[in-house]
Parts: C-alpha cells; sequence; structure tokens
C-alpha cells in the first residue's frame, strides 16, 4: 500500500490538482502509513482513531481551484451544493468547515466523503483504498469548478453579479489557460480488426482524453466495436490506466463476463445499433458540463428536474443537449442518448459530459470531443464579455 | 383444514407512546413490541423494549444477538435455544431494498451464532402485525403451527403436516400473509436444512431448519394489516432517489448485464474469466463447460423472467417459463462446475429439489462433491438427484451425508476432502482466485461465508474501486470494515446488493427518516462494529478461537487452474497468517482470536468471557 499512496500522491500533482509535496495520504492496515512526514498527521490520526476508514487524503488544491472555494465560501456557508450529475449521484453536496483540527473533520466525515477547509485544503477518505479518497477530491475540485463558473454566468445574466464575485472571476480567470490545446497528432488508424488493437487503441484514447482534460476523476468511458463485439472500458476504470481494463461485450448478450463493463453499455450498444458508428469516447469536459447547464427558461415547468427531463430539445453549435442520469434507470441516459447521437456530431448530457462517435478508429471521436469543448468554452467566454 | 386450535391468544398491548406529543407516536420505524412465544407451556408474552435497546442495536441480526447471548452456550437442540425472527426498523416503509428479516439461532451445522438475513414478504408482514421480532423457545410435544393475524396469536398442531415439503405447505396454508416453514430434510435431521419463506426464499445457511424442527415448529404464517410509522417521508423520499439514482448507475445491479436482468448468475461468466469457479469439489478452478452453464443459456432456454422481495426494485430472481426458480448464482455454479456436470436441467431440478425438501443448495451440492472426491463416484444427472433425496430422507448414503461434508468427511477419514470452514461449506468464489475472500471466509463467525464481508464487490465487481485480487495488502482491514457494514446492513434490515452501490451515507439518512434517530454513516458503522463483535464473544464462549478462523489445506498446498498468461498459485500460509494476525489487532481481538474485555468495554458490550 505504501505503492498506492506514493501513486495518488504524485498523480494529484502530475493532473495539476496540487502542488508538490502538498498532498497528504496515510492508509491504514494494522498500522497508518504515510506519505510523507508533516504536523498534521499528529491531528489526522486522531481521525483515524475516530472513525471506521482506512484511508485519508489531505491537500491544499491548486489555483485557481483555492479562489474559487474561497468565493463560494465567503460568507461562512455550510456547504457547497453544486448541481452537477457528479454531486448529485456520488457525493450530494461539499461540506465546510472553518479548521483542520480532528473534531471538527470527525463530525464531517462521519456523513460526507469529503469536507472542504477553505485555506487549508480538501479532506476526503476510503474505506477500500486511497483511490477512494484520490477520487472524491479530484471530484470535489470539478465539482467546484463547475459551480463557481455557472453561478457567475447565471447571475451575470441575472444582473444580480457583486464586485466580489467579479473579483473572484478576474482573479480565478487568469489561472484559465487561453486554448485548450492543439488537436493532437493522429491517433492510432483503423479499422482494427484484431483484438490486441482494439485494446492498444482504447488505452491510447483513454490516456490522450485524460491528458487533454476532458475527463474528471479519469472517468469517463471508451468502446470500439468489432464485428460483434463491444470491446469497453470497465466501470470504476481510469481513462489513462485502462490495462487490464477492458471487457470484451458480445452485442447478443451472450456472456454476462462484461458485467464490469461501464455503467453506460447500454448507451454505447444502443448508440452502436442506431448509428453505425464504429467507436465512442465519453469524457466529462467542463466547459460542456457548464453550457450544457445554461438554461434561459426560468419559468420551465420542469425547472429543478432538467437532468432528468427536458421538454425542449436544446442545442450548442449543433450538438444537442439531452437529460438523462447515469446508467439504465428510467430516468437513464441510456433512454435519451442513443436517438440523439444519430444525424449529430456528438451528444451532449446535461450536467454530466460528452459522448463523441468515431468511424473506424478514434482520431474522428477525440476531435469531436475537443471540439465540442473548445466550442462550449469559447461560447461561455463570449457569453461573460470577453 | 383438520387442526384443532389449541392456544390463541389476542394480544392487545397498548403502542408506545399512544399518549404521545405532536404526531400521535412516539416510536417511529420500531413498532416498541417483541413477541414471545413458549412452545413447551405454549404461552405468550409481550415485551416492550425502550427505544434506547432498539437504536443500540437497530434491529435483525443486531437486536436478535440480545436474544440469542444468554443462551448462547446451550446445544441448539436444547429446547431453551431461542429461535428468533428479527426485523429492522426499515421494514415496511419506502426505504428501498429493506423487506428483509434476520433469523438467528446457535447453527446445528457450525455450533457459532447462526444468523441468515432473508427475503420475501415475511418481514413486512411481520411489521404490518404491528411486531419487531418474534422469539420462540420450547419444544411442543407434537407438530406444530404458529399462526400470527396482527395482535393474534394462535399455536396450532400440525401433525398431519409431518413429512410435507415446502411447496405443498405453502400450498396447504393458503394464506393471504406470509408463510415461513420447514421440509421434510429438517425433520429427518439434515445439518443444513435451511428456512423456507413464502416457497421461494430460503433462510439457507447454518441449518436453522434443525433448530424449527427441534421445537417440533412446522409452520408459521403471519398476516398484519398495520403501517409502520415513518418519522419524515419528505427525507426518505430523498434518501429514497438518491438509493435508487445510485442503484440505477450500477452496472451489477441494474446494467444490461447485472443482476436486474441475469439474477445473480449474472456473476457466473465473470467467475469463470477469472478463473476463480470452484470446480471438481476446489480441485480446479476453471470449468470448461461454463459456457453452455451460463444465465444466457438459462435465457435461452427457459425464457426466464423476474421477480423479487417486497419492497425492492432490483428484482433479483428469476423463473422459467413454467414457473421453476432458476438458481441463484452459487447453486447455479456448484451445482455445474463443482460436480463437473453439464446439463442445466439438472441444475435447476437440483434446486427445485433442495428448495423443496428444505435444505441449503451450497451445502448440499458441496456435500455431493466431497462425496464424489471420495468414493469416486461421478455425481452428475439423476445420481445428483438421486442423492438429495437421500439426504432429504435420511436413507441409505444419505444417512451419513446428511451430517455435511466435515462430517462425513471425517468419517470416512479424509477430513482434507471437506471445503468447509467451522464446518460450513464454502460459496462459489474460490479463495485462491481472491485474497479478500480467502480471509473472510477464515474469519466469518457464521462458518464460511461469501456474504459476511464480501470482498468480491472490491476484489472482482471493482466495487467501489478495484482492489489487487492477488494481495493480502491491506485486506485485514478492508473486511473487518465490510463486516462491519454488513452487521449493520443485516440489522436495519436492508439488502446486502444495494451496497455494490449505495452506501451507508444514504441509508443512514433513511434510517433517521424512519426512526427519527439521529445518525450518519459512521455511526451506523459503529453499531455494526459492535454487533459484530457481539457475535465474536459468543463464540468465543463456545470456544471458538484461532484454530477454527482457517481454511481447508488445499488452498495453501494446491494451486487453482491458470489461464492465458495468469497463474493462479496457492496461497501462501505465511501471508495469510499475516493478515489474520492484523485482522485480530483491527478487529480488537488477542493473538489467539479471542475477544478482549478491553474491546468489549469500548464497544460497551457485556462482558462474561
Ligand atoms: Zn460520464
Amino acid at each position: 500500500m505504501e505503492g498506492m499512496i506514493r501513486k495518488y500522491a504524485d498523480k494529484l500533482v502530475k493532473v495539476g490538482l496540487c502542488e508538490p509535496d502538498a498532498p497528504l495520504i496515510g492508509f491504514l492496515d494494522a498500522d497508518v502509513v504515510w506519505n510523507r512526514p508533516d504536523p498534521l498527521t499528529v491531528e489526522l490520526q486522531k481521525v483515524f482513531d475516530s472513525i471506521i476508514i482506512n484511508s485519508l487524503l489531505f491537500a491544499l488544491p491548486t489555483e485557481p481551484y483555492r479562489t474559487m472555494i474561497r468565493y463560494l465560501s465567503r460568507s461562512g456557508e455550510t456547504a457547497i451544493y453544486p448541481k452537477d450529475c457528479e454531486t448529485r449521484t456520488f457525493l450530494h453536496d461539499l461540506p465546510i468547515a472553518g479548521s483542520p483540527d480532528a473534531a471538527t473533520i470527525v463530525a464531517a466525515l462521519k456523513r460526507r466523503k469529503t469536507l472542504i477547509i477553505p485555506e487549508h485544503g480538501i479532506i476526503t477518505f476510503g474505506t477500500v483504498s486511497p483511490e477512494q479518497a484520490f477520487i472524491f477530491y479530484s471530484s470535489v475540485c470539478f465539482s467546484v469548478f463547475v459551480k463557481f463558473f455557472s453561478d457567475y454566468l447565471l447571475q451575470l445574466k441575472q444582473g444580480t453579479l457583486t464586485d466580489e464575485f467579479r473579483q473572484a472571476f478576474r482573479d480565478v480567470r487568469r489561472y484559465v489557460p487561453e486554448r485548450i490545446h492543439q488537436p493532437p497528432a493522429r491517433l492510432a488508424v483503423g479499422p482494427f480488426t484484431q483484438e490486441n488493437r482494439v485494446i492498444e487503441a482504447i488505452i491510447e484514447a483513454g490516456a490522450k482524453t485524460v491528458e487533454y482534460e476532458l475527463v474528471d476523476s479519469f472517468f469517463g468511458n471508451i468502446s470500439y466495436r468489432m464485428g460483434d463485439t463491444i470491446y469497453i472500458s470497465q466501470t470504476s476504470s481510469s481513462l489513462d490506466e485502462l490495462g487490464g481494463c477492458i471487457d470484451p461485450c458480445p452485442l447478443d448478450g451472450s456472456s454476462c463476463a462484461g458485467v464490469t463493463a461501464s455503467s453506460e453499455l447500454k448507451a454505447h450498444r444502443e448508440t452502436y445499433l442506431q448509428t453505425g458508428a464504429g467507436s465512442i469516447i465519453h469524457g466529462h469536459p467542463k466547459f460542456s458540463v457548464i453550457m450544457s447547464m445554461d438554461c434561459d427558461e426560468p419559468d420551465c415547468e420542469q425547472r429543478g428536474e432538467c437532468h432528468r427531463r427536458c421538454p425542449r430539445t436544446r442545442y450548442i453549435d449543433g450538438v444537442p443537449i439531452v437529460p438523462g442520469e447515469v446508467g439504465t434507470g428510467p430516468f437513464g441516459l441510456c433512454n435519451t442518448l442513443p436517438a440523439a447521437m444519430v444525424g449529430h456530431p456528438g451528444v451532449i448530457v446535461y450536467g454530466h459530459g460528452v459522448f463523441a462517435p468515431g468511424k473506424v478508429d478514434f482520431t474522428d471521436a477525440f476531435d469531436t470531443l475537443l471540439g465540442i469543448e473548445t466550442g462550449c468554452r469559447d461560447t461561455y467566454f463570449r457569453m461573460v464579455g470577453e | 383444514m383438520p387442526e384443532a386450535y389449541v392456544s390463541m391468544w389476542k394480544l392487545r398491548v397498548p403502542v408506545p407512546g399512544a399518549s404521545d406529543e405532536g404526531d400521535g407516536v412516539l416510536m417511529h420505524g420500531w413498532c416498541g413490541k417483541i413477541l414471545h412465544i413458549d412452545l413447551t407451556t405454549r404461552s405468550v408474552r409481550v415485551e416492550q423494549p425502550p427505544v434506547e435497546t432498539l437504536a443500540r442495536w437497530i434491529g435483525g441480526k443486531g437486536l436478535a444477538g440480545t436474544y440469542l447471548r444468554p443462551h448462547i452456550t446451550r446445544d441448539w437442540s436444547d429446547p431453551l435455544m431461542p429461535l428468533i425472527l428479527m426485523t429492522g426498523p426499515l421494514v415496511n416503509t419506502p426505504s428501498p431494498t429493506s423487506g428483509r428479516m434476520c433469523i438467528a439461532s446457535r447453527s446445528p451445522l457450525t455450533g457459532t451464532i447462526g444468523d441468515t438475513s432473508v427475503g420475501g414478504t415475511l418481514g413486512t408482514q411481520l411489521k404490518k402485525a404491528g411486531w419487531d421480532g418474534i422469539v420462540i423457545s420450547g419444544r411442543s410435544a407434537d407438530w406444530c403451527g404458529i399462526v400470527i393475524d396482527d395482535d393474534t396469536c394462535n399455536i396450532v398442531e400440525a401433525p398431519d403436516m409431518k413429512g410435507m415439503t415446502t411447496d405443498r405447505v405453502a400450498n396447504h396454508l393458503k394464506t393471504r400473509g406470509s408463510t415461513l416453514c420447514i421440509g421434510p430434510a429438517a425433520e429427518n435431521g439434515v445439518r443444513f436444512s435451511c428456512i423456507s419463506i413464502d416457497g421461494h426464499y430460503l433462510a439457507g445457511r447454518n441449518g436453522l431448519g434443525l433448530v424449527c424442527a427441534a421445537k417440533n415448529l412446522k409452520y408459521m404464517t403471519i398476516t398484519g394489516s398495520g403501517r409502520t410509522s415513518v418519522k419524515d417521508p419528505e427525507e426518505l423520499k430523498l434518501a429514497r432517489e438518491d438509493i435508487f439514482r445510485l442503484v440505477a448507475a450500477s452496472p451489477i445491479l441494474f446494467g444490461e448485464l447485472g443482476i436486474t436482468n441475469y439474477g445473480t448468475g449474472a456473476l457466473y461468466d465473470l467467475m469463470d474469466t477469472r478463473h476463480m469457479m470452484p470446480t471438481d469439489n476446489f480441485r480446479k478452478t476453471w470449468f470448461d463447460a461454463a459456457g453452455t452453464m451460463n444465465p444466457y443459456a438459462y435465457k435461452k432456454r427457459y425464457g426466464t423472467s423476474r421477480t423479487g422481495c417486497r419492497g425492492c426494485h432490483i428484482l433479483c430472481k428469476k423463473q422459467t417459463g413454467d414457473g421453476r426458480a432458476i438458481p441463484e448464482f452459487e447453486t447455479m455454479s456448484h451445482f455445474s462446475a463443482l460436480l463437473h456436470n453439464e446439463d442445466l436441467e439438472t441444475v435447476i431440478e437440483a434446486n427445485r429439489l433442495c428448495n423443496q425438501l428444505g435444505m441449503d443448495t451450497i451445502s448440499a451440492a458441496a456435500t455431493l462433491a466431497c462425496y464424489s472426491e471420495i468414493t469416486g463416484e461421478k455425481v452428475t444427472g439423476d445420481r445428483v438427484l438421486d442423492l438429495l433425496n437421500a439426504i432429504g430422507s435420511g436413507s441409505s448414503e444419505g444417512a451419513l451425508l446428511k451430517e455435511g461434508s466435515a462430517h462425513y468427511a471425517a468419517a470416512k477419514g479424509q477430513p482434507e476432502a471437506s471445503i468447509s470452514v467451522k464446518g460450513q461449506e464454502l460459496a462459489a468464489y474460490d479463495p485462491r482466485g481472491a485474497y479478500g475472500m480467502a480471509l473472510a471466509y477464515a474469519t466469518s463467525t457464521r462458518g464460511a461465508c461469501h456474504l459476511r464481508a464480501y470482498p468480491i464487490g472490491h476484489e472482482i465487481l471493482r466495487k467501489p474501486v478495484a482492489t489487487d485480487r492477488f494481495s493480502f495488502s491491506g485486506k485485514a482491514r478492508i473486511i473487518k470494515i465490510s463486516e462491519d457494514m454488513n452487521a449493520v446492513v443485516d440489522s436495519l434490515t436492508a439488502c446486502k446488493f444495494v451496497f455494490l452501490s449505495a452506501s451507508l451515507e444514504e441509508y443512514a439518512r433513511a434510517y433517521t427518516a424512519v426512526t427519527g434517530e439521529p445518525s450518519s454513516a459512521q455511526d451506523l458503522l459503529a453499531a455494526g462494529e459492535r454487533i459484530y463483535y457481539h457475535d465474536r464473544i459468543m463464540n468465543a464462549l463456545n470456544g471458538f478461537d484461532a484454530g477454527a478462523d482457517d481454511l481447508p489445506m488445499r488452498f495453501f498446498t494446491e494451486p487453482g487452474t491458470g489461464g492465458a498468461g495468469f497463474e493462479v498459485p496457492p496461497l501462501n500460509r505465511a501471508e495469510f497468517l499475516d493478515a489474520r494476525a492484523k485482522y485480530y489487532r483491527i478487529r480488537g481481538l488477542d493473538a489467539s482470536g479471542l475477544p478482549t474485555r478491553e474491546t468489549a468495554d469500548r464497544l460497551e458490550l457485556e462482558w462474561n468471557g
């Protein structure tokens, strides 16, 4: 487990969520092991002693997250309530507290997976592995980002922006890079006719999706159709580490071995059947998520239910936005996404992310995903007056 | 019905807090009433435990433990040994997957505490009838039944029902409520006999059917008409939405290839591809015919439909077109791979027969596999059914096999051929393919059990995150935490499957909404720790220590069946013992696996060790 805690500490730095040496991760089996010495471990040891967990992560995020958190917690708020799918499904809300003492941390972590302590850091835990703590940390950063930019746009439109928010936005804006990236060098060229080539191509596309920051917590999912088999990334797999995490699923369901496949297998399968696509990348790029939640219908009868049922078909740059929750429930995106994929370059799922199809390999799917995000990002900054 | 009503009580009890403040009821979630029935004296008594006791033990397994503790050193057949039926506070409320209940006593199979979570409608009917639980003690002079209709309780003579199979009992009784009964297996002393609920749901493990038989109790029917008070229905609705959303997001539960669509059999292909399907009595871990014995094969051949417990939307049970049950994963696997049986119909019929005779399919199949290994006889096709009938009636080979594989193998001088822990047979996950599972089988307080910690969640199904299945690293604490969690789940009483996606965070919200008792995920987990440690204390009183927390030697000396690019080596004994020693430290046991006064005090548990 020493390897695990080092791995996730390094990863937080590598993806830009923490400065070097910021992450403090402890893992407890019979005894606690920390990734580095720190005076805070005395207090965090008490947390380990008080609640039934096996991993703790405490770290101050980098900018712009620090400024966003400072603003969102400005007047003694006790929690942040982002409306994106990630928060809604897994975190519910993001509690905030004032000081990093054991009693405060314990009280918060007894009921939620995360705690934000402004100016000190974000603390998360796991009961199985430090990976949970890492995922929750990264999800908090994502949700805070989405919440901050969404609120700013909304208040700008409503004319309720305060000077404080304007200033915070200016501060944050400095840290958001001008343009995401240039389009990548071409990915492996398809069609792929051998299983090992399919798997290599999926691994490569997954890594690129993470490298270009088109997904949060490294989730999302990727698939490729070869003949009557869909190769799809497994549930809870990081797109930058897909080796050994790809399930072959026969289109006719003749094996359940893919029961570990992504929760969106059904959406992928239906898309293949309805569109003739050959590949699909699903990511959670931030501005696509933010823009999908920007709706100018305050009096809509479904207000508050947008993620489940939206009475209108909305578009950004010709890309439809559909409602739908994760997975295959009655409000699942598997019911809305596949039909919307027909005749469109890609689809944005409300508050959640983008599904981009490709023909015979991942190059076009990747370009579409990146293109949609770039378009949403440009639209956003145009709307806020840049 | 020819039965004579010999005893009948109308049990008018003041509803706790009928006097009240504000909303009309003082107690929410719980009924605040436990029914005690003594079959020897044919008397009943109503107990009204205070809410503090209920909140401390929650219900189900937790509360059952408090009634078991004073008697745990008695023999299971002692009339004073109670048979305990306990529901939880969430039962009969809109809380998702909460229609279950716990049945507990001392296990005739293992001698440990015996408890099993069971679905169907019995828990719901019991709550509707106004009872949190029933504690049955004593022994009826002849076969009898118990009929509960709201606050009326009858003890009914039932000598003519002796020998009736469970399906016939259910038909015979024709109640609009729920039924519990035992089959001929229990009457004939099968150590792994089960208790059947509503004709389809089984309190399968630990041989609790035999405790029923020891009381000459053939059946119970429970019919209720009341409602369970919910403190904050609006808040419960929100908790329910949170849980539904997570279930829908779970591929294993709600996905195309998941349990909702294929039943628990959805795991079958996965165990095959991971090379951890116990085959030929655990001598191999890969079954060459698995591809033709999988849930898809059942679906194609039998056109399956779905059904499930009251109050559940996952509906994990599957049926054939002609109404026969498609076996659960464990049964599907053990009656195929473990016996090397390649015929689907035999699996379905073996399952039907076990259910009708009233015996646990896992132990039954594993006992046949042990027999097959020792005798060298291939046990497939009709031979499977013949031997099951022999066990159920205790005749010919069945006279010895009905004692379970551990007794049988020991009697034959080949104890190593029984693949069991504390006398209970292993389920369909080979421990060489999942090291957390290896540790969990060993530490389980009711003998080999896959459900106490269910490490398959992270080791195979990647939930909540994946762990390295071929490593003991970190597993000691993970197993301890999971045992705590499942102990509280069995106390609430919810379904463990749902915890592959939802967590105690969401269920704490539901629990508080229902009962009004403040709680959090961690508060519930702490209650689970207390409940599980209570098990350890009771087992220690019966002499269970580290010597019993062990696996059959086969797993340390023989490899499993490797696959393309990977080996399945034997477990490393030293690593296993090291992980178990860590587990003891983490659990607050001494080096021999025995409970300590210090931990008991910390958990505020009575100490008489
Ligand atoms: Zn997604």
